[in-house]
């Protein structure tokens, strides 16, 4: 599992790395990790990323179908979005090609530009979905686009470590 | 209930490091000070490629034909400057030199694009997602390993309205996506693999396939260019002072259009065939097998063409750029999950998932059964286990022990090939029920020459990229991988081998 680095500097050096997800990581770990789901990719429409919208059984108990699929979905329409062939990527090809290449050096290409938006649509799917069901989804460009990683965890309860405890605490407190 | 609040940026980081030392006793305690002593991704790569400027720059192992190359360009570009061009210049225009310049500075950077990015390695699989597909191969073809030949890894899936066969790489530990190959020079899978080239000194890919189309296309410019431009300046020189004598003073010429002449036929012609290529939308490995051809069958078409000739050209070479998905220059944080040690087809099928957690003992209880089950070749048998157990804790080194079982790991498929227990050269059998890698073997002969210009990694296992000292040691270790799996009644040879190795070990 990854985990966030200890300083501010080493977490603005690494991409795709909030503040907010290495608590939540760190969490995870006095908690106990029960499953990982994989969401495979779906290849019938080529080598596009596309992912299976197909609802695992692990996470019946755990989630509605519906707001799986609407995640899931969202994500194959930005990965769709960030390898359209069009006149913009056309363009982003040829100015770079008349440029050596060096353009890149300024500015970032399109495809890094929707990577960034993913990740931080992920990002707050954890905050406001899945983590409240005690679900936690990994980033498929952590994982080489493959997957999409799900990580179910355990409620601990009163029984837990000292951040169970806290947890029932804070929940009774909010 | 997991509330937003443990979420919040109020949680301190001390606790942070608390739970940490609680939970993570056997990984390393990292702290701020310590921040030196984390590894860069790319130190802890399990491919074998070779990284330079802090990661920046990743190339396969073997280089030598890349700097050949690189001298090549420079040093007629070089003399096509100094010798040809003054006379050229001042007798007809000095847009000639500029017009050489640019075209050089475009070769170039072309070349070291395509040498030192990455062609679009797949990472391999973290262990959970190993554990996980193991799982669902194995409820999809029932349990019933015994040790021998396992059913073929494969899942369909039909793509465009053909049926596309994804195969299982066993080393990557992943089902590869449509147009991925492993390659086994460089031992990783890359996607839309069109194949390795060792004059880059690469692998050519999703990736850096458009730096490569160019870098060939502008090459071919650059060597018609200086071909005709120093035959120009020879014969204009010859009109004053005579033939013979105008070699005598540009003497450069000479070896300037030789080395063009050669160069010519192989990369224009190369330059031909990607085009063809890129107008179709196929990659070097499907030309090469047939994959679409139809001569295969008349519903037989390409899936991923986009129909028209344009829009294929356009796609391939301005089409949107992939980033890289290997993060090499990233940190290798503690949490983070390294793929799984790459296993053969013994541990695949029976065995332990992973032979790091098997102590010496069970090995060679674990390997002596082998022997009596499939009356295999022995002794050497015993020595490998000891081999793994070492070569594992060091995934990121590339010991010499390493790359040799690797090539064969590098298989991907179940090690029962006949031709690995050879051994005498070919480490890099072509397998016939898999016609994988091997494609880019294969010599582009049916489109142009290819003397001067080797696209396949066929010379490349006898000019031994694993050194050369490997190939002995390669034999025990791929006889003791393989052979387990392999039906003795097939070979008497091997028979009677396995007989004198029992009764070896029976004396012990």
């Amino acid at each position: 599992m990854l985990s966030g680095p200890r300083t501010a500097t080493d977490r603005s050096k690494l991409p795709f790395c909030h503040e907010s997800f290495h608590n939540l990581q760190e969490l995870r770990h006095s908690a106990s990790l029960a499953n990982k789901v994989f969401i495979q990719r779906d290849y019938t429409e080529g080598t596009i990323c596309r992912f299976q919208t197909k609802f695992p059984s692990e996470l019946e108990s755990r989630i509605e179908r519906s707001l799986f699929e609407d995640t899931v979905k969202t994500l194959n329409n930005y990965y769709a979005e960030a390898e359209k062939i069009g006149g913009q990527s056309y363009l982003e090809g040829c100015l770079a090609c008349t440029t050596a290449y060096l353009i890149f050096l300024c500015m970032e290409t399109r495809y890094e530009k929707v990577l960034k938006k993913i990740s931080r649509y992920i990002q707050e799917q954890n905050e406001k979905i899945y983590a409240p069901r005690g679900l936690l989804i990994t980033d498929p460009i952590d994982r080489g686009m493959r997957v999409i990683e799900i990580s179910i965890y355990e409620d601990r309860g009163s029984s837990g470590s000292s951040s169970g405890s806290s947890s029932t605490t804070s929940s009774s407190g909010r | 209930m997991y509330s937003l609040k443990h979420l919040g940026v109020a949680e301190p980081m001390r606790e942070c490091e608390y739970s940490q030392i609680s939970t993570r006793s056997s990984t390393p305690m990292e702290s701020p000070h310590k921040r030196k002593s984390l590894k860069k991704k790319w130190q802890a790569f399990q491919g074998r490629n070779k990284f330079y400027c802090d990661g920046r720059i990743m190339m396969a192992r073997q280089t030598g034909v890349f700097y050949l190359t690189l001298v090549l360009i420079v040093v007629t570009s070089g003399l096509f400057f100094v010798f040809d061009c003054p006379f050229l210049s001042s007798h007809l225009t000095p847009a000639i030199p500029v017009m050489g310049g640019v075209l050089f500075g475009f070769v170039m950077g072309t070349l070291l694009r395509t040498s030192f990015s990455d062609p679009g390695v797949l990472p391999r699989a973290t262990p959970d997602e190993a554990a996980d597909l193991e799982r669902q191969i194995d409820v999809a073809n029932g349990s019933g390993t015994t040790g021998y030949r396992p059913p073929p890894r494969t899942r369909e899936v039909v793509i465009n309205g053909q049926t596309v066969k994804l195969k299982y790489c066993f080393t990557c530990k992943i089902f590869r996506p449509p147009r991925a190959s492993h390659c086994s020079l460089c031992d990783n899978c890359v996607e839309r693999f069109d194949h390795h080239c060792p004059w880059v000194g690469n692998c050519v890919g999703r990736r850096n396939y458009r730096f490569f189309y160019m870098f060939i296309l502008s090459l071919s410019f650059l060597t018609l260019f200086i071909f005709s431009f120093v035959i120009t300046h020879v014969i204009l020189r010859s009109h004053s002072i005579g033939f013979l004598s105008a070699l005598k003073d540009s003497p450069a010429s000479v070896l300037e259009v030789v080395v063009c002449f050669f160069s010519v036929w192989s990369i224009v012609g190369l330059s031909g065939f990607h085009t063809y290529l890129i107008g179709s939308n196929q990659t070097t490995n499907e030309d090469i097998k047939g994959s679409w051809s139809s001569k295969r069958g008349k519903d037989n078409y390409n899936p991923y063409s986009h129909g028209n000739l344009f829009t294929n050209c356009c796609a391939a070479l301005c089409g949107p750029l992939p980033p890289s998905l290997i993060d090499r220059r990233g940190y290798v944080l503690p949490n983070t999950p390294l793929p799984a040690p790459p296993t053969n087809g013994i541990t695949m099928y029976g065995a332990t998932q992973s032979q790091s957690h098997m102590c010496d003992q069970d090995q060679c209880i674990q390997s002596t059964k082998f022997v009596l089950q499939a009356a295999a070749t022995p002794l050497l048998q015993s020595a490998e286990p000891r081999l793994v157990t070492e070569e594992l804790p060091l995934p990121g080194r590339t010991s010499l022990g390493g790359p040799c079982p690797s090539l064969l790991l590098g298989q991907p498929t179940p090690p029962t090939s006949t031709p690995s227990l050879s051994c005498d050269g070919e480490i890099i059998p072509p397998h016939p029920s898999h016609p994988p890698e091997p494609p880019h073997l294969h010599p582009h002969a049916p489109h142009h020459h290819h003397a001067p210009h080797p696209h396949h990694h066929f010379l490349t296992p006898e000019e031994a990229p694993s050194p050369p000292g490997m190939l002995p040691c390669g034999s025990p270790l791929s006889h003791s991988h393989t052979v387990p799996f392999y039906h003795p009644a097939s070979q008497d040879s091997l028979h009677e081998d396995s007989v004198r190795g029992l009764v070896k070990l029976s004396s012990v």
